[in-house]
């Protein structure tokens, strides 16, 4: 017999083929009721081995190969290896090139924010939302493809430079985009700020506060949503973020509300870098010279993935393979958060609480 | 008109898969792919290409689906879920692979960890390639897959090759 003060507790596996989430991560909750009272999780499932399989591929060959550690911020991971690997070499990308790679880099922030809007929306059972911000995700894709050739991993960096250039016909096709996007973005903050139904979803639920944020070391935008300044692009510029410093956007509140502010004003942060890089785009040559063995040594390359702190560690010993090639990426960082916040909330909340942190499995795993 | 036991079985037949082709009900699972080729699955039931017209609905539950879109090079803790999901669903079920690397690996064909894509796993009724494939090119192979049930021949399980269905 049970008594009230007796309830049962109940384990809920959830994954790792989940309907709300799109890549395989498994999660097992353990409920009082409606309540989380505690939240465990196993990743690994997309796991492939890809910087085993690095130590076998030339310096080049290996540029395709970290594209696709991840499908959305593929430009960022090929930027981060292929600063770092410059580095190692002492070869410097010429201005345009490193220009072009940032103008990218924000183009993918961009593709990736609306994603995620996407994403997390219909979570928040938004669906209307999640379509209009995929139809309008359509227009920065179509950008992408005429800069680059590719909807999705671009291949744009080669090491010493880029293979892309921008011509005054793609400057003035992004221009005409971004002011669309701008107009839509102004109207989408307006939405996740004012809508009640949204707003019972997302304010005040999966409250991190400041001191939480930097014990759990969460990074990128989960963490600036909790009011720590944190962002790579101004503590350690790389590319060309030196000459086109983008601006902090930061949030003290740390719920929901704050993660869909931060990144929808992240949005327009970037619509501004992307036609400011526009205007001052240095003249010059794409690429340099590099050798094809590239000196012994070691490096660590960091740098802003939408989703947060990306960290490459690469080791040479002087041939035309890496001896060690390791990722680390933001998720990893922010998952511990997700197991943390969801104790205390009901069931239903949890699914927005992970989308939350923008979470990418297939970085996380490699 | 009565019809003889054997008449039924053809009306019912029609129509079974008169329904199966107006709404295939698809749910997609990620065996340890990049995501390029998930965001582009996404992006093909979303308003611009808008798969949907075609019936064509993305379920959650592997009881409810006709078709299992299928990405990513398989890896080995995926294969046991991917060989899960494929028994939950009912027949007649089919699979669609999608992207280079569920169709032979791609990139990570070396890695240690993957089986080198999904007919090494189960049975593929069609391929769709690219890295990733293109949202148009993802509809043109549901499209095929669905012309060719139509026809009413089952696809011979892991028979076509790349390429074969145009
Ligand atoms: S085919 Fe290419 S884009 Fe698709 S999941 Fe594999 S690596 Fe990623």
């Amino acid at each position: 017999m049970q008594t009230d003060t007796q309830r049962e507790r109940f384990t809920i596996p959830i994954g790792p083929q989940h309907p709300a989430l799109k890549e395989p991560g498994h999660f097992r909750f353990s409920v009082d009721g409606e309540i989380v009272t505690g939240a465990t999780v196993r990743l690994g499932y997309a796991h492939r081995g890809l910087e085993k399989l690095a130590e076998k591929q030339n310096w080049v060959q290996n540029i395709y190969l970290f594209e696709r550690v991840c499908g959305i911020c593929s430009h960022t991971h090929a930027t981060a290896y292929c600063l770092g690997v410059e580095r190692l070499a002492g070869v410097i990308a010429p201005p345009r090139a490193q220009a072009i790679r940032t103008l990218v880099c924000e183009l993918e922030r961009i593709h990736s924010h609306l994603l995620w809007l996407g994403v997390s929306a219909h979570e928040a059972g938004f669906d209307t939302l999640f379509m209009y911000s995929w139809r309008d995700r359509e227009t920065v894709m179509d950008l992408l493809e005429a800069l680059t050739g590719n909807r999705v991993n671009y291949s744009v960096n080669v090491l010493g430079g880029v293979k892309v250039d921008v011509t005054e016909e793609i400057a003035q096709a992004i221009y005409k985009g971004l002011d669309f996007l701008e107009e839509r973005t102004h109207h989408y903050l307006q939405v996740v700020s004012s809508d009640a139904s949204f707003l019972q979803r997302a304010r005040g639920v999966g409250v991190m506060t400041r001191q939480q944020a930097e014990v759990m070391g969460v990074v990128g935008p989960t963490a600036r949503a909790s009011g720590v300044t944190r962002d790579i692009r101004i503590e350690a510029p790389y590319a060309a973020y030196a000459d086109f410093p983008p601006q902090v956007i930061v949030d003290e509140r740390g719920d929901l509300e704050a993660r869909f502010v931060v990144r929808l004003k992240e949005l327009l942060e970037s619509y501004r870098l992307v036609r400011e890089i526009l205007a001052r785009l240095p003249e010059g040559e794409l690429t340099v010279r590099m050798p094809r063995r590239i000196k012994s040594g070691e490096t660590v390359s960091r740098v802003e993935a939408p989703r947060g702190e990306l960290f490459y560690f690469l080791k040479s010993n002087g041939t035309d393979t890496p001896v060690r090639v390791h990722a680390r990426t933001p998720t990893i960082c922010n998952m511990t958060s997700v197991v943390r916040l969801a104790v205390g909330h009901q069931l239903a909340d949890v699914p927005l609480i992970l989308a939350g942190i923008d979470p990418c499995f297939s970085c996380n795993d490699r | 008109m009565i019809l003889s036991e054997k008449g039924w079985q053809t009306v019912f037949d029609r129509i079974k898969t008169w329904a199966r082709v107006n709404s295939p009900w698809v749910i997609h699972f990620n065996s340890g792919s990049c995501n390029g080729c998930d965001i582009e699955i996404l992006a093909t039931i979303t308003p611009r290409y808008d798969l949907e017209r075609f019936g064509v609905k993305l379920q959650g539950s592997p009881r409810h689906a006709d078709i299992l879109l299928c990405t990513g090079p398989v890896t080995r803790q995926a294969r046991e879920r991917l060989l899960r999901v494929y028994e939950q669903m009912p027949e007649p079920k089919f699979v669609v692979a999608i992207g280079s690397c569920a169709l032979s690996g791609g990139a990570f064909h070396d890695c240690y960890n993957t089986m080198g894509g999904v007919d090494q796993v189960i049975p593929v009724d069609a391929y769709i390639p690219g890295c990733p494939p293109r949202p148009e090119a993802i509809i043109d192979g549901v499209v095929k897959l669905l012309q060719k049930l139509q026809q009413g021949e089952k696809a011979e399980v892991g028979d076509q090759k790349p390429g074969e269905l145009s």
